[in-house]
């Protein structure tokens, strides 16, 4: 007798068995009661098998996929750190964009694991359930490779072992953090607009820049190869954020207005919390890639663009504020900077002014603006400072209540003057740094009169370190900031003369001299 | 009105409400086209504190490091309290003033423009 041999199931009818087929209607309690958060924030949803899987990944077949990467991963670490590879970076002020990006992208990765975990538990349909958690796995994965890659540093150099205290209570890191906090504390699919959609697909390109190429460009195979295994992730969730957009504007017309409002007011945080990340691209790598302004050129005005031509068809606009970005791409990176700059006692890494083929360099990708109103200043502090005058601005900033930005951006339409807005509410002024910001305050008020702004914070007494008494006599707040922050001293203060420096030089002179 | 959606009553305190600084009140300082500094820097202050203060000490302190501090005319200054001019008087108080919590003074310094007459 012949043999029965079952047929191999195809990859179609696999990822069925293994996704959707896994699902079940419960009937002990209704399905809004379980999915309780599906329908709060307006978004009407009629049928969840029209969500189309835009991948067709199975667990069994993710674990075995992501398992294979973390070994070749793994490897080039080893093989990095063996032989000394953070003495073949192209200069130790690089050590600086690792600092920058520890205190600021992995707790942001982690974030992203926790919503999206979320995703997987309160989306209803089983399809975006499971690639959701998928997208949860992954991030959690991008968070500990990242800090990974960057241990190997922190036995050399200053200010990267207090990032994951320093991420809830350093000024500069609110903006993120802030970021983060208001797209978790959104409904699901606000969520999915915020960071599977603004942030993975329309802005993440910008992201991946200064850290993945800008490591390429300067030697640094860690972080390169961190990048890299995580590229074909990113590539999933640019497509769940893209489908997810997609999917909601199909099932209702009365969904278009929400989703819009989303993508205007996500886009623009968005390119708020990437005003630090075009500084490292202009001001922080010793061997540049390009310009931020060439970058926000390619990626975010010419792919976005076409992004939103595509999406036109289900009546989105382009996001509002696509006209300030194209305005400020010429600025925000010098006014960030400076920002940096004038505060070398209250961050974990060095800053310093660009050397003269830096600022040329400067001048050939800015025509319209470095050289008018950003080269007069940092010249002038570069004087200062070879004069024994470092500036060192010790008063604490103004911060918008939205993005948490200090005030620092121009008043669009004119680069010499600050830019302004204010709303009152129940009573109480709140102040912006843009027109963007102040829309998102007021169409959520309630939201943000709860933002977390440092400078405040420590003004009402609530940034000491353990143990201080905030009701004694002659209590004064504010004295003890970098044991509150826990910052090492010698991260502190300009590259130039920084330990650092110091021992790098002196670590490759021994590699390379007898 | 607010698009806020919560799944339940949702009520919170601002986080920055006057009480909440033990009888001072926040005042942020701005030098308009003098970007070079945290740009307007925040102080908390009793309400009875002299306008007086702000300039000879906190003002001082901050922007002398500024070489156009040197060249001010305090006669020619212009006064802002948010978007209205105002003109404080420096031996009255902040309250005096009509100066209240988390209200913004800006101050231009008329042919004074930042180094190189950048705005920094």
């Amino acid at each position: 007798m012949d043999m029965k041999v079952a047929k191999k199931l195809g990859l179609k009818e696999r990822y069925t068995l293994m996704t959707r087929d896994l699902a079940w209607d419960t009937t002990y309690q209704p399905m809004d009661k379980v999915f309780p958060q599906t329908a709060y924030e307006g978004i009407k949803i009629h049928d969840w098998d029209k969500w189309e899987d835009p991948f067709r990944l199975t667990m069994d077949a993710y674990w075995k996929y992501q398992a294979e990467k973390e070994r070749k991963l793994y490897a080039i670490l080893d093989g990095f750190n063996q032989n000394n590879g953070h003495l073949s970076v192209t200069d130790a002020r690089y050590m600086n964009v690792l600092k920058l990006f520890l205190g600021s992208t992995p707790p942001l990765e982690l974030m992203a694991a926790r919503g999206f975990s979320m995703m997987g538990r309160h989306m209803q349909g089983a399809g975006p359930r499971v690639a959701c958690q998928m997208q949860a796995v992954d991030e959690y994965r991008h968070f500990q490779t990242q800090i990974h890659s960057i241990s190997n540093y922190n036995k050399y150099y200053n200010g990267m072992d207090e990032f994951a205290h320093q991420q809830s209570r350093m000024w500069y890191l609110s903006d993120g953090k802030s970021f983060f906090d208001d797209a978790i504390t959104a409904g699901p699919f606000e969520f999915m607009v915020a960071i599977g959609f603004a942030f993975e697909y329309v802005l993440t390109n910008i992201l991946f820049v200064p850290f993945i190429s800008g490591a390429a460009y300067n030697g640094d195979m860690a972080a390169m190869t961190v990048g890299f295994s995580a590229q074909s992730d990113e590539a999933r969730h640019m497509t769940l954020g893209l489908e997810c957009i997609k999917f909601m504007l199909e099932q209702d017309p009365d969904n278009l207005p929400i989703v819009q409002r989303w993508i205007d007011k996500w886009t623009w945080r968005g390119t708020r919390k990437l005003a630090s990340v075009g500084m490292m691209m202009d001001y922080m790598l010793p061997k540049r890639i390009m310009s931020f302004k060439e970058a926000w050129e390619m990626y975010v005005e010419e792919n976005g663009g076409a992004l939103f031509k595509d999406l036109a068809r289900y009546g989105i606009t382009i996001p509002k504020c696509f006209g300030q970005t194209i305005e400020e791409k010429e600025h925000v990176t010098h006014q960030s900077w400076i920002g940096f700059y004038m505060k070398p006692q209250a961050t974990p890494f060095h800053t310093w002014i660009p050397t003269p083929d830096e600022m040329d360099w400067l001048s050939e990708k800015y025509p319209n603006t470095f050289d008018k109103y950003y080269r007069p200043v940092l010249e002038y502090l570069d004087a200062q400072e070879k004069a024994g005058n470092r500036f060192d601005n010790k008063t604490a900033p103004m911060n918008c209540q939205v993005c948490v930005s200090t005030i620092k951006f121009n008043e669009p339409g004119d680069p010499m003057e600050m830019c302004f807005r204010e709303s009152t509410y129940q009573g109480e002024k709140f102040h912006f740094c843009s027109d963007h910001c102040q829309e998102i305050f007021d169409n959520e008020p309630e939201k943000y009169i709860q933002t977390f702004i440092s400078s405040h914070q420590v003004l009402q007494g609530n940034c000491e370190p353990d143990g201080t008494d905030v009701n004694a006599a002659d209590f004064k707040p504010g004295q003890n900031m970098l044991d509150y922050w826990k910052l090492d001293k010698r991260a502190l203060g300009d590259f130039n003369g920084s330990e650092d420096q110091k021992n790098f030089a002196a670590w490759r002179e021994q590699a390379t001299k007898n | 009105m607010s698009h806020l959606k919560t799944l339940a009553p949702y009520e919170v305190k601002s986080r920055d409400a006057v009480e909440n600084y033990k009888g001072k009140q926040l005042l942020y300082i701005n030098w308009e086209r003098h970007r070079m500094f945290s740009r307007p820097f925040v102080l908390a202050l009793p309400p009875e504190t002299p306008f007086s203060v702000i300039v000879d000490q906190y003002m001082t302190d901050c922007f002398s490091y500024h070489p156009d501090w040197k060249q001010i005319d305090w006669n020619t200054v212009v006064w802002q309290n948010g978007n209205t001019p105002f003109t404080p008087d420096r031996n009255k108080s902040l309250k005096e003033n009509g100066i209240g919590h988390k209200d913004l003074i800006r101050f231009r310094t008329p042919g004074l423009d930042g180094i190189a007459g950048t705005g920094y």
